[in-house]
């Protein structure tokens, strides 16, 4: 059996993000993409779940960007078996979460693997869409904000975070779809040797996909965020800014 | 068997037994019997002296000389001999704290008379380490994950780099913009490229160079980590990819020589990265300035009215054998004070920033009566020096951090020697640059 995790990269923010001159899309020239966080996070519980089970991880991405292959051999360095990746003519485009499931959903059935993990969230889906839109085009159970799992006969147990602190223990039937939030570890490190080792031994397997015809909104303008200028600097000794930082939580009935 | 020997438990006396004229029957001749030792097992010596590099691990024969000068030791239990000792009493050095401690500062390695090496051995060891999948201190893994991703420790923009030359005051050319051969190609490196106090060093560093008239270039944002503490950490692969790149960037410009901030950077340049293809004349800046003293003096027209003493960076001087240029623009500045700390030269403390432990300061602090970096400060208060003297770009950060940690704000200053010479030069205020 198998655990399918999926993997997607999001422009790196440490670098300034530009508009580009179409004013409707990102400079993609400047931009870096890392993995989204999140899906670090479900690849480590998967890695983890592997150590305790013995199911292989089957790493899954859709090249968006034309640079997944970096972060299929870092997921296959770390401990995947498998990588699999999706190619198509995406240039220059964003696909919607949606649109997404909609690619995915096929060939993750075709792997018809016992969990499929991925980040609860990600910057181009703040709404933690992925997993249950999965679920659903999969008609598999699915949950989020996950932060540990345990397998057992035919169910996932997992934990989930709600709000406040409480945490919620439940049960789902497998196959099932995970949004994790937090691996019960912290994502390892892998070694440089060991992705560059992984670049030169492992094969990435390649699966054509069609460009999805999208019924999404049209984006027609982006922009950076505008300062609201309400913020005020304060300055002085410590202790004038710690009283006056009082002064504020006081006038706002917060202190 | 000699019938006069007689066995009294594990030991072995003669009875009657005259040497020279003295009378040593009995007890008095007692000599110990030969015993098996059995109270050690020698697999866990194997187990580090036979990686690549690691060899010299097994050659200690517990002389104990090197611990009295092992900085870590000074602040907590440590020392090539402790380890060996450990591990010969079943506590696996790959598995222990102890594999994160060593600096490598290498003044272990000086007193040694057995050459046990552990600038060789900790990388070897915490590459098996690393290779194994054993857990690593979370601040190295984030320093050298964001080196692997951005080509700096600190996680910082890669297109910023270059970003402090719009506050140097002098022009800094940037070889990708101006296109033609420079004679010094200026390795500035991480931290004088991001950190603040860094920054303050490169802007007067800077002026120096421009007021000397050197022909000089920097890479800006091609330039990425030299990588050797990475190395030394136990990341030889980051180290490869880095060196690996760094010297593709090298080669698409022409320049005669390098001038490094960094002696981590001088180390790697000088040691490894030869052995990637990457041949350079490199220079530590405190040794291209004090050649350049006969001009340089005639500009230091300031009186400093500063007691100072100096820290020799572990990977300047033990390390490349430069002790004498810092010393020599010290004592070029007019008005100056110099005493020298106990521990110096040869036998200089280490910062702790050395072999990763940049990365790793709450790691170590948690296992050391204090910090290296606040021994070292606690010991240049001592000389009754207002400021300390540096001019290796860990080392400002570290300092004035246990300048605040041991409570003498105010007491005594950290300053690199370029932001010495450039207030002499009347370049800088007295205080930093950018401020
Ligand atoms: S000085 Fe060398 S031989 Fe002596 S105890 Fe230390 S490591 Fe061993
Ligand atoms: S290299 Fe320095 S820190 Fe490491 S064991 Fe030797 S003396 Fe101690």
């Amino acid at each position: 059996m198998t655990l399918a995790v999926i993997l997607k990269q999001v422009p790196d923010v440490v670098e300034e993000l530009a508009i580009a001159p179409s004013g409707t899309d990102l400079d993609r020239d400047s931009v870096s993409y890392v993995v989204n966080e999140f899906d670090e996070h479900a690849l480590e519980e998967a890695l983890l779940l592997r150590e305790a089970t013995g199911e292989d991880v089957v790493v899954v991405g859709v090249d968006t960007t034309g640079e997944l292959d970096q972060a299929l051999y870092t997921a296959l360095a770390k401990g995947a078996q498998r990588a699999v990746k999706l190619v198509g003519d995406f240039e220059g485009s964003w696909l919607s979460t949606r649109a997404l499931a909609g690619l995915l959903a096929p060939v993750i059935r075709e792997l018809s693997p016992r969990l499929v993990l991925t980040g609860v969230q990600a910057p181009d889906d703040l709404d933690g869409q992925l997993a249950p839109t999965l679920g659903a085009l999969l008609d598999w159970p699915h949950t989020g904000v996950v932060v540990g799992t345990e397998l057992a006969d035919g169910v996932v147990r997992v934990r989930k975070e709600l709000w406040g602190g409480i945490m919620l223990d439940l049960e789902l039937a497998t196959p099932a779809v995970l949004g994790i939030q937090a691996a019960r570890a912290t994502p390892r490190y892998v070694p440089v040797g060991r992705v560059r080792q992984a670049m030169r031994e492992s094969t990435i397997e390649e699966v054509e996909v069609e460009t999805p015809v999208e019924s999404a909104p049209k984006l027609s303008r982006l922009r950076a965020p505008e300062a609201a200028g309400r913020a005020e600097m304060l300055t002085g000794s410590p202790s004038d800014v710690a009283e006056r930082i009082l002064e504020i939580l006081r006038a706002r009935g917060l202190y | 068997m000699d019938s006069s020997l007689r066995k009294v438990q594990d030991v072995w006396e003669q009875d009657t037994a005259i040497v020279e004229g003295v009378d040593i029957s009995g007890p008095w001749n007692r000599m110990f019997g030969q015993r098996v030792i059995w109270d050690y097992t020698p697999e866990l010596i194997d187990e580090i002296a036979s990686l690549p590099g690691a060899e010299s691990f097994a050659w200690c024969y517990q002389c104990g000389k090197c611990v009295p000068v092992c900085p870590v030791d000074v602040v907590g239990d440590y020392g090539p001999r402790k380890l060996y000792r450990k591990a010969q009493t079943g506590i696996s050095l790959l598995d222990s704290p102890d594999l994160w401690l060593c600096t490598t500062c290498m003044n272990c390695l000086r007193v040694c008379p057995k050459q046990v090496d552990m600038v060789q051995i900790m990388p070897a060891a915490r590459e098996q380490a690393l290779l194994s999948g054993r857990p690593l201190p979370a601040e190295l893994q984030e320093a050298l994950e964001n080196t692997a991703r951005y080509g700096n420790p600190l996680g910082q923009p890669p297109r910023k780099r270059e970003a402090w030359v719009k506050d140097a005051g002098v022009p800094v050319p940037i070889l990708h913009q101006i296109q033609r051969p420079v004679e010094w190609l200026w390795w500035v490196e991480c931290y004088p490229s991001y950190h603040p106090r860094g920054i303050d060093a490169s802007i007067a560093l800077a002026r120096i160079f421009h007021a000397l008239g050197l022909d000089f270039g920097i890479l800006g944002r091609e330039e990425k980590c030299a990588g050797d503490s990475q190395r030394l950490a136990g990341e030889r692969g980051l180290f490869e990819m880095l060196a690996e790149e760094n010297i593709r960037t090298l080669s698409k410009y022409e320049f005669h020589h390098i001038v490094v901030t960094d002696p981590h950077a001088l180390n790697a340049f000088r040691k490894q990265y030869p052995k990637y293809g990457g041949q350079y004349d490199v220079w530590h800046y405190t040794t291209l300035l004090a050649r350049e003293l006969p001009r340089l003096r005639p500009l230091l027209t300031r009186q400093l009215p500063y007691r100072l003493t100096f820290h020799d960076p572990c990977y300047l001087g033990r390390h490349n054998g430069e002790y004498d240029a810092p010393r020599q623009l010290i004592e070029a500045l007019p008005g100056v004070e110099f005493t020298e700390m106990p521990r110096c030269r040869q036998n200089s403390y280490c910062c702790g920033g050395g072999g990763g432990g940049m990365w790793l300061d709450s790691f170590a602090a948690g296992r050391q009566r204090r910090r290296l970096s606040e021994e070292r400060v606690l010991e240049a208060v001592a000389t009754g020096a207002d400021t300390l003297v540096i001019c290796c770009p860990y080392e400002v950060s570290r300092f004035e951090d246990a300048v605040k940690s041991t409570g003498h704000e105010g007491r005594l200053r950290v300053r690199d020697i370029a932001e010495l010479l450039a207030e002499a030069m009347g370049l800088i205020g007295e205080e930093p640059a950018k401020a």
